[in-house]
């Protein structure tokens, strides 16, 4: 269960120019790591290098072999004005509805494009936290959603990680809500101006 | 008074004799394009439909002009033009995650009017060139035969498998990028070999059916299918058989009454979508539900 699915050695990254790091931490099966920090540090961008986007300056980032990998990015999918239900957002990913929230189980058969923005942006979560990845990156989750999805949230994170079985998954979480980040991880990592100091969550 | 809008029975059963062949190579296509519509919509690439079915007729044309093979020209002219669109918007794209639905719209709009532009040119400088011309431009149903309805037929049946096997990755890919994208090394396949299915799909109805007519099948139903279904899988279906209909009321009404067949066939999908929009509410109007 404790496996190193993803480690990152004194990365720096960044667009055009590097934009942050150097960046040290790493990522086991069955744990869930917060990327904390101000507004505009970087955060979502290290996430863009760990899943190929972004460009790598130095530094390293090492994933285990055959390890599947999934993101949530802040950019929601246009789902206005297509004919699609639920059910079939979650099948895409593969994910099973079996955990959704009460407000959500019933409204799976629906047009996605007929929901609350929240509860549109819950179901897209849910869709990529409950693919069958073994890595997951998760860039602010909590944005537009209220206290109770962000309660559910925090213990649908926890839940995934900590599957029974081996098919529990890594999840390095960027978010600025503290209370997400002290009900969800195991530990957090906050990027500073010039270094990366990892600590134990209390 | 009103007997010349009386079909003459007699002649009908003429005139299906001589069109039949063109009627099943025209409903090999009616079932299929609408299902194709859907996904370019998906994609917001429906200016694509447009744009390949203009290449298409400027493709037969400078074949006809050439004294080349009409089939080979507008099937060379799709094919080109979605390899190098393909290769133009990865070019362009500096993350390749994202593929920008906007940029791809403006390099379409582009081919469209290059493409109408050399069409209409070889038209007007080739007389061979200008009566093939002004049956793809204006839609006029081509006469066909031998193998080529059966031919039609097991195509679009062939496309109908393959759009029904790539549905999944294909919207996975448009709403989920970066899974697509992490999960599938040789991901940016799927966007060319989708162009291409699409490119030589168009082309190939173009020729058949003529630019607008193909034009209003990939447009028109997919449409009111996105407003008005439920779920992906009863808007495909709905489009496709509600094509069907349209497209026999369209060849019926235009043999009968001696018009081209694209009009009546642009008109009758039209008024069959404004019928349905009466029958069925609008889903994507409904207020968003708090919470």
């Amino acid at each position: 269960m404790n496996s190193v699915l993803l480690r990152l050695d004194n990365l720096k990254t960044g667009w055009a120019t590097p934009m942050v790091g150097p960046v040290s931490l790493q990522v086991k099966r069955g744990e869930v790591v917060g990327l904390c920090g101000p507004n505009g540090i970087g955060k979502s961008t290290v996430l863009a290098a760990i899943s190929g986007s972004a460009t790598v300056f130095s530094g390293g980032i090492w994933r285990a072999p055959d390890c599947k990998v999934t993101l949530q990015t802040q950019q929601q999918p246009s789902l206005q004005g297509l004919p699609l239900n639920g059910h079939e957002l979650l099948a895409l990913t593969g994910a099973s509805p079996a955990g959704l929230p009460h407000w959500l189980t019933d409204k799976l058969t629906h047009r996605v494009d007929t929901l609350s923005g929240g509860q549109r942006q819950y179901l897209v979560l849910w869709a990529v936290l409950n693919s069958d990845a073994d890595l997951i990156l998760l860039d602010e989750p909590s944005n537009n959603l209220d206290v109770a999805g962000s309660q559910h949230l925090a213990t649908a994170i926890r839940a995934r990680a900590q599957r029974a079985k081996n098919r529990g998954a890594g999840v390095l979480l960027v978010s600025h809500e503290a209370e997400l980040l002290a009900v969800a991880c195991d530990r957090c990592v906050e990027l500073g101006e010039s270094k990366i100091e990892g600590q134990q969550h209390a | 008074m009103l007997n010349f809008l009386v079909p003459d029975v007699q002649d009908l059963g003429l005139n299906l004799d001589l069109f039949g062949p063109a009627l099943l190579t025209g409903l090999g296509f009616a079932l299929y394009l609408p299902v194709l519509g859907c996904y370019l919509r998906l994609r917001d690439e429906i200016l694509a439909s447009l744009a390949y079915a203009q290449v298409g007729a400027a493709g037969a044309l400078g074949a006809m002009a050439l004294g080349a093979s009409l089939n080979t020209g507008g099937l060379l002219a799709a094919l080109g033009v979605a390899s190098a669109k393909h290769r133009l918007v990865d070019v362009a794209d500096a993350r390749p995650s994202v593929r920008s639905s906007a940029r791809s719209s403006t390099l379409y709009a582009v081919i469209l009017v290059i493409a109408w532009g050399i069409g209409i040119l070889l038209t007007s400088n080739f007389p061979l060139a200008e009566r093939l011309g002004h049956a793809l431009f204006d839609g006029q149903l081509l006469l066909s035969g031998g193998e080529q309805p059966l031919l039609t037929l097991l195509g679009s049946l062939v496309g109908l498998i393959v759009l029904s096997r790539l549905s999944k990755r294909l919207l996975l890919a448009q709403l989920f990028p970066d899974i697509w994208r992490l999960r599938s090394p040789r991901w940016q396949w799927l966007h060319l070999g989708f162009d291409l299915l699409a490119a030589i799909s168009i082309a190939i109805a173009t020729m058949c059916l003529g630019v607008m007519a193909t034009f209003s099948l990939l447009l028109v139903l997919p449409w009111m299918a996105f407003v008005h279904r439920s779920n992906w899988r009863h808007a495909c279906r709905w489009a496709m058989t509600t094509s069907v209909l349209g497209y026999l009321l369209a060849f019926g009404l235009s043999l009968a009454w001696d018009q081209p067949f694209g009009p009546v066939l642009a008109l009758c999908l039209v008024s069959l979508a404004a019928v349905t929009a009466q029958l069925k509410p609008a889903t994507v109007s409904l207020p968003p539900r708090c919470g």
